[in-house]
């Protein structure tokens, strides 16, 4: 393995762990969309809150540890990104903007207006973000990002088949995440109502997920072909690897055994996502730059590789001690909220 | 040669959006960047002699403030991200060509974001729930992290002003990379304690400020007296060595970059006896209106008279930043710097006197307008930096015209950003007074902030009360 594979894998590393995170919060978002009106709805947005209050703000920075090591790491290859899928990056950013905002003052403002507007604001954003992140992702991977300085074709780039439909599996598989999480987070703020309602809706996405991933073999087929064919060839047993995950976390969600979903499911995502990579290997757009010609020099690749493994021993441990102090109920499940206003607080 | 980094004829048009876009979006996170700093030591500070000293009032400003650096951390992060967009976004010739260089210290700063945010998080969610020490101690890193943070950051700005430690390839690109000469270039010595002083002093005359306000209204609880006393020591004792690092880095652009130090000075003819000129402008060679100090600008570079500085007359015309923006950037700066330091010694006489702080009217006032006024210093600080080092967007190395994103419709988004960013900032302010008025009405209705009344129903103000460590 080379350094530039090495650093390849790092990058990769924390792409997936923000589409399993990251991905986790915006589906979060998404059930807070879909709840509706209603004691059961406002009961729901308050698991939501609590489930990503403490945790949020770290998972969103693995986006900005990706970035970083992709214009360190690959700078040509972030330039041409940033230049051809332009437009859905910008939405993306409005949405991120959008999102973190009205999710810190959602709490503050009261129950009038200011909460309905805030918690349109946050729920919609979320699900529009990854929207647009994985249509960014679809133009990646069907190779239509231009090393031409204009950035090619600005609106083909992302207004495509391959780039509608992972957009779309993006929000669901965040979607999935985030109710297979938020039933183990129910059960243990004993909230079994609300772990069954989650456990339905993970059913229905997971089968949901599973109807895009069949339409986009068909999908990918016709409309990125050279990806497909990577997929089915040397990608293939993480391929199947995703799909048969997929399908225990689904059987398992059937036995009401949530317990073992949340590996399951991750794992599923993770096996795909990895899929993509090891199908686009060695190139980082395909078939027109490949890694190691976008690489930065053995300096750059190097010293950030020490700053990656300083960056593992400092965070590692510290979200350990995060995810352990906020499913030991050790931090206040309702955040600023609670701690500005004792009398609303639920012990 | 890969077509990416080739140089295309580029709309004006979109250089002077994408130019706006970046100050604009850099101008507003700025503040809340140095209130991310700023803010985890004020709060510590006061949950420290809350400990101490068994003090209920210092423990509820603790509380009450580390809530206010809750959304302003937040709303930063989210700014924060949209530089990082940004840097692709609008200067992809920059990140393409120089990301392997460049890119370095923001990754350190990524590893700072993240222990940032995971023990900004155990902190504030932590009140009540965790130890009294411990969650004292869970703020130490946040405090720790933004001096990272911004260190990095403030080295990968430093690069852009003193390009150091690669070398560059037939193609334009970075060829080879010294990962410490980047960190550690020339500028970065002085600009990242400039940053790390500028951070205390606004954070600290900011939320001075507000206190500031409320003792000149007639509130002159402990509460209020404590929430103006600690911050606005802390940005006292930044000021006057805040105005040191300033000078030393004067003399150090006049070293590294004079085509700036000559904007910053308005030097127009290249030699000795050289004069400080406060305001006036420069209308093609000429200085007009300000009041000229004779040979201070000389002394001032290289304590002599005789030490001669280089004027415009010796810098070509299209190497030349925006004079007359940098001039009057750098006197608001200087300016403001200088009343702030005198307003902390006042602050200092008055205490040597047994003078009451609650009472001196002109003194408070001159803190109330402190908090603006140093937020108006910083972003002319930064205004001195960024445009002073125009045309470049790597000094000497590569221009900000050759760097911007020819993608079209930076226009537009500047727009767009422009509504988005005055909406989030009205939304910050008044969620910010929300809380605020909320704190007032709650303390109204419990009887007033007096530690007397407070131990009556403490549980609902004291962190740590009887029921408060579960």
């Amino acid at each position: 393995m080379t350094l530039v594979d090495v650093t390849a894998v790092v990058l990769w590393l924390g792409v997936t762990t923000y589409a399993v995170f990251g991905g986790a919060d915006f589906g979060a978002g998404f059930w807070d969309l879909a709840s509706g009106r209603g004691e059961q709805a406002e009961r729901s947005r308050a698991l939501i809150a609590a489930a990503i209050g403490p945790v949020w703000e770290a998972n969103h920075t693995w986006l900005i540890f990706d970035l970083v090591i992709l214009w360190t790491a690959f700078p040509v290859a972030f330039a041409a990104i940033m230049s051809s899928l332009f437009v859905p990056l910008c939405l993306a950013a409005v949405g991120i903007v959008l999102r973190g905002s009205a999710f810190a003052f959602r709490p503050v403002v009261g129950t009038g207006a200011g909460r309905w507007i805030t918690t349109a604001i946050f729920a919609a954003s979320s699900v529009v973000t990854p929207f647009f992140l994985g249509a960014a992702g679809g133009g990646i991977a069907s190779g239509r990002v231009s090393l031409d300085p204009s950035g090619g074709d600005l609106l083909g780039s992302w207004v495509n088949p391959t780039s509608i439909l992972v957009g779309l599996m993006a929000v669901a598989v965040c979607a999935y995440l985030a109710a297979v999480f938020l039933v183990a987070d129910a059960r243990r703020l004993g909230e079994t109502d609300l772990a069954d309602l989650f456990l339905r809706r993970a059913r229905a996405v997971a089968l949901v997920t599973g109807g895009l991933m069949v339409i986009g073999i068909v999908v990918l087929a016709r409309d990125a072909p050279v990806l497909a064919n990577e997929l089915t060839g040397r990608g293939w047993p993480l391929v199947v690897a995703g799909l048969l995950l997929g399908a225990a976390a689904l059987a398992a969600i059937g036995q009401r055994a949530p317990f073992g979903t949340r590996p399951l499911a991750v794992g599923a995502v993770v096996a795909v996502i990895w899929g993509w990579g090891v199908a686009q290997y060695p190139d980082i757009l395909p078939r027109t730059l490949s890694l190691a010609s976008a690489a930065a020099p053995t300096g750059s690749l190097g010293s950030l590789l020490v700053v990656f493994v300083a960056a593992a021993l400092a965070i590692a441990p510290s979200l350990v001690l995060l995810f352990t102090l906020t499913q030991r109920n050790r931090l206040a499940g309702h955040g600023p909220q609670a701690v500005a206003d004792p009398a609303t607080r639920i012990d | 040669v890969i077509p990416a980094l080739g140089l295309l004829a580029v709309d004006p048009g979109e250089l002077v959006a994408a130019r706006s876009q970046m100050a604009f979006t850099l101008g507003f996170h700025i503040i809340l960047a140095c209130l991310g700093v700023g803010l985890p030591t004020l709060v510590l500070i006061a949950n420290g002699i809350g400990l101490r000293r068994r003090d209920p009032i210092a423990l509820l400003l603790a509380r009450r403030w580390s809530l206010v650096m809750a959304v302003t951390f937040a709303v930063g992060a989210v700014t924060g991200t949209v530089l990082s967009f940004e840097m692709g976004l609008l200067w992809p010739v920059l990140m393409g060509r120089f990301g392997g260089a460049f890119g370095i210290p923001f990754a350190i700063e990524g590893l700072f974001f993240f222990l940032e945010a995971i023990f900004i998080a155990i902190y504030i969610y932590g009140w009540d729930r965790l130890s009294p020490r411990a969650h004292l101690a869970s703020g130490i890193p946040v405090a720790l992290a933004g001096l990272g943070g911004t260190f990095s950051v403030i080295a990968a700005n430093s690069w852009m002003n003193q390009p150091a430690g690669f070398v560059l390839g037939p193609d334009g690109r970075v060829a080879a990379v010294d990962a410490l000469a980047v960190i550690f270039n020339r500028a970065t010595w002085y600009e990242v304690p400039h940053m790390f002083l500028a951070a205390y002093l606004v954070t600290g005359f900011l939320l001075a400020s507000v206190y500031a306000v409320g003792l000149l209204r007639g509130h002159r609880d402990r509460y209020v007296r404590l929430g103006f006393a600690i911050p606005f020591v802390v940005a006292a004792l930044a000021a006057p060595i805040q105005v040191t690092v300033g000078d030393f880095a004067a003399r150090a652009i006049f070293e590294d970059q004079p085509a700036k130090f000559a904007a910053m000075e308005l030097i127009t003819r290249t030699g000795p006896n050289q004069p400080v000129t406060i305001g006036g402008v420069l209308v093609g060679d000429q200085v007009v209106g300000g009041v000229a100090i004779p040979n201070l600008g000389s002394i001032l570079a290289g304590f002599s008279p005789d030490v001669g500085i280089t004027g415009f007359d010796e810098i070509p015309i299209d190497q030349r930043p925006p004079a007359t923006i940098v001039h009057l950037a750098w006197d608001t700066m200087v300016g403001i710097g200088t009343a702030l330091v005198i307003l902390g010694l006042w602050g200092l006489v008055l205490r040597l006197r047994h003078r009451d702080h609650a009472t001196a009217r002109w003194f408070l006032r001159g803190a109330a307008i402190a908090g603006i006024g140093s937020i108006v210093a910083l972003e002319s600080g930064w205004i001195v930096t960024e445009v002073g080092r125009q045309p470049w967007v790597v000094y000497l190395v590569l221009r900000t015209s050759d760097a911007v994103s020819q993608s079209g419709g930076i226009r537009f988004t500047f727009a767009t950003v422009i509504g988005l960013y005055a909406v989030l900032g009205i939304a910050t302010l008044v969620i910010l007074r929300t809380m605020s008025r909320r704190w007032a009405a709650a303390d109204l209705a419990a009887g007033g902030r007096d530690t007397a009344e407070l131990a009556d129903h403490g549980e609902e103000h004291v962190p740590y009360g009887p029921h408060g460590d579960r």
